[in-house]
């Protein structure tokens, strides 16, 4: 794949060129944009060696290259999104007006830094990281892997607990994926004629379609969406859900995931950071300096109005994690859990509290909410996660 | 061609556009690749692709996304009628089941789709891919196999290669992610809603009938109705609507009468949601704003 190749090293580039048929003599220009090529892949523009060389097509190929336009030419080139478009402009003037290199940080730019630029606080100082109270010390005769599924999210503390927790967590999505996945070859059975398989056969019939062909319809796998609720009393159980979402979104080609506070903010690209530690501190990032009472009504406002038509389809299952504890107006939740319920295939809200002994939803946004529910199920263990798969291989 | 003389084409074919916009078809056209136009809905993304088929006038081959699009629909189909009706007319002969299938499986029993059909034109036409996010992303794949070889292949006949290369644009409304592959197959513009002074240019150039008083206070009016909370903003096609109906009832201002003229409001406001975040107070603001 061009993704692959690496733009690094102008002069090399240049012999490369050659190679490919178009003749350059290197001029200062030509190695300025390739260096910017190159810049802007360290920047996570989605370049390869052949936006390079178009680049340097389009370079050859204008008479009259001012600034403007080469700005135009190479945006038009160098982004493949709305956010991409975003970032370009500043990303050229850094470079073409001041020479600079700096790398823009990644985290998109528009959310608080704490701590000022280039220090990213560590998921410790945010609170998110050994905040599990209550060491549970009872093995028993059970295996810790069995240990670990009936244990409440809550009493997990070591750093080993944790890593355990996530590999389950991740082979569980993974297993729910494969469940859904598999309908497809249970399910090959189509109502429609294939008309075009059926007049193969039938030449041997003399054109009398005697045998049928069917068109089997391949079930596509669910989507699913999770919105996480990060706020104060769902704090125990935070770093776990985190790590669940990644496993999900690791796993399930199409799935989402926002988590919420007091306001709504979409987590998917820093989750599909490989590396699990910066990926919680991405988070802490971007959870950073909220603060007051949860909003759920709002949040989920926030979210059917701006990202609901982009994530959800007919085939989506949300996945709302949460308490309940809502400080605005139960009527707001109500309608925009109604309002989502009607987009989408199923909701389902998983809440960790149904774990707890004599729990009752008696959180007025929790009531407020339920008769919209498809589903309302414990999450506070592993073993209540995995008896939502077959509920969701039914769908 | 050169971008600014592009851009002067597509105002003379009623497109205004905005400089890098036409620096971007040139590209397209000079680089042979497509272009992705994303934007909001109403931006003018689909009459890009009718502006340059009339500057290179050739033709339009349009072919609209929607879900669970497949190959069948797109890129051709067996005329199966024909089909059974040369199987019947053969019977006679003595043909083995091999011969008769070679013969059934020819051209002229084909039905081209948009895809065949933009791949087999003499003169290339522009294939405008609309809503290119509503399609699911098994036809996105298969598109974009096609993009990238401007082959397609028959099983009962080979492949087809291009006769010529297609002025392929996709437009996207980002109701959904699209794959990477195809974005960074494609050359992407973001197109934006207008501003104001380009925006006039529009009405003016599309509704010439609308005095040039009217004209402003409309473009005015529409730009801070954009700024408003609402679920689908008005886009251009809305205030040429609004523009042709106030023409049509002989406003010559926005500010005669108040009541009526917030009943043209559906022209630019399409869910209820949005017409009653539009109180009259709201309208007042607005219209006093504008004018």
């Amino acid at each position: 794949m061009s993704g692959e190749d690496d733009i690094g090293g102008a002069e090399d580039r240049v012999v490369a060129l050659a190679s490919h048929g178009i003749q350059h003599d290197a001029s200062p220009l030509v190695l300025k944009i390739l260096r910017f090529a190159r810049h802007a892949r360290d920047n996570g523009f989605p370049m390869g060696i052949d936006e390079a060389l178009d680049a340097l097509e389009f370079a050859d190929q204008s008479d009259l290259l001012d600034r403007q336009s080469l700005r135009w030419g190479l945006r038009t080139l160098f982004c493949s999104s709305p956010d991409d478009w975003e970032r370009f402009d500043d990303l050229f003037d850094s470079y073409w007006s001041y020479g600079g290199e700096r790398t823009i940080l990644k985290v998109s730019g528009s959310l608080p830094r704490p701590g000022g630029e280039g220090t990213i606080p560590t998921a410790d100082q945010l609170g998110f990281g050994n905040e599990l109270a209550e060491a549970d010390e009872t093995t028993g005769g059970a295996t810790a892997r069995e240990r670990l599924e009936g244990t409440d999210f809550r009493h997990l503390d070591s750093e080993r607990d944790l890593q355990a927790v996530h590999d389950l967590a991740e082979r569980l999505a993974r297993r729910m994926r494969w469940r859904l996945s598999r309908r497809r070859r249970v399910r090959a059975r189509g109502r429609t004629i294939d008309l075009r398989n059926t007049i193969h056969k039938s030449l041997r019939h003399g054109g009398t379609p005697l045998e049928l062909a069917y068109r089997r319809r391949h079930p596509r796998p669910l989507k699913l969406v999770v919105i996480l609720d990060a706020s104060g009393s769902m704090n125990l159980y935070s770093t776990f859900f985190i790590r669940f979402i990644r496993g999900i979104i690791e796993s399930f080609a199409q799935s989402d995931a926002f988590v919420f506070h007091t306001r709504l903010v979409h987590l998917s690209s820093a989750l599909r950071e490989k590396d699990i530690e910066r990926a919680v501190e991405r988070m802490a990032v971007m959870s950073a300096g909220w603060g007051g009472g949860t909003r759920i009504g709002e949040s989920l406002k926030t979210f059917n109005r701006h990202h609901a038509k982009s994530t959800i389809n007919s085939r989506t299952v949300v996945m709302i994690v949460s308490d309940g504890y809502d400080t605005g107006p139960p009527e707001v939740l109500a309608a925009q859990v109604k309002k989502l319920r009607g987009r989408a295939k199923r909701l389902v809200w998983l809440n960790p509290m149904i774990g707890w002994k004599g729990y009752q939803p008696v959180a007025q946004g929790m009531t407020a909410a339920l008769p919209h529910v498809d589903l309302f199920a414990p999450a506070h263990n592993l073993e209540s996660l995995a008896k939502l798969a077959p509920y969701l291989e039914r769908l | 061609m050169d971008w600014r003389d592009l851009q002067a084409k597509l105002a003379g074919t009623g497109y205004i556009s905005d400089p890098d916009l036409a620096m971007a078809i040139a590209m397209t056209e000079r680089l042979k690749r497509p272009i992705l136009i994303e934007g909001e809905a109403g931006v003018g993304k689909t009459d890009v692709a009718k502006a340059l088929t009339q500057i290179l006038d050739t033709d339009l081959i349009r072919l609209q996304c929607y879900e669970g699009l497949d190959a069948n629909a797109t890129v051709y189909e067996w005329n199966y009628q024909r089909q059974l009706l040369a199987i019947k007319i053969w019977e006679e002969e003595k043909l083995t089941a091999d011969e008769k299938e070679e013969h059934i499986f020819q051209e002229k029993f084909l039905l081209k789709r948009p895809l065949l059909d933009a791949i087999s034109r003499e003169q290339a036409p522009v294939l405008l891919i609309d809503e290119i996010d509503r399609a699911d992303e098994e036809f996105e794949a298969f598109l974009l196999e096609v993009l990238s070889d401007y082959q397609i292949s028959i099983p009962e006949m080979g492949t087809v290669k291009a006769v010529s290369i297609p002025h392929v644009i996709l437009t996207s409304n980002s109701t959904r992610e699209l794959s990477d592959a195809l974005r960074r197959r494609c050359l992407y513009h973001w197109l934006d809603y207008p501003s104001e002074d380009k925006e006039l240019a529009i009405v003016n150039a599309r509704v010439p009938e609308a005095e040039t008083k009217l004209a402003g206070q409309i473009v005015r009016f529409v730009q801070a109705l954009r700024r408003e909370d609402l679920e689908k903003k008005p886009g251009v096609a809305e205030s040429l609507d609004w523009a042709r109906a106030l023409v049509g009832i002989g406003a010559a201002r926005i500010d005669e009468d108040l009541d009526e003229m917030r009943e043209t409001l559906m022209c630019l406001l399409k869910t209820r949601a949005d017409r009653e975040q539009i109180a009259p107070e709201v309208f007042e603001r607005l219209v006093a704003k504008a004018v």
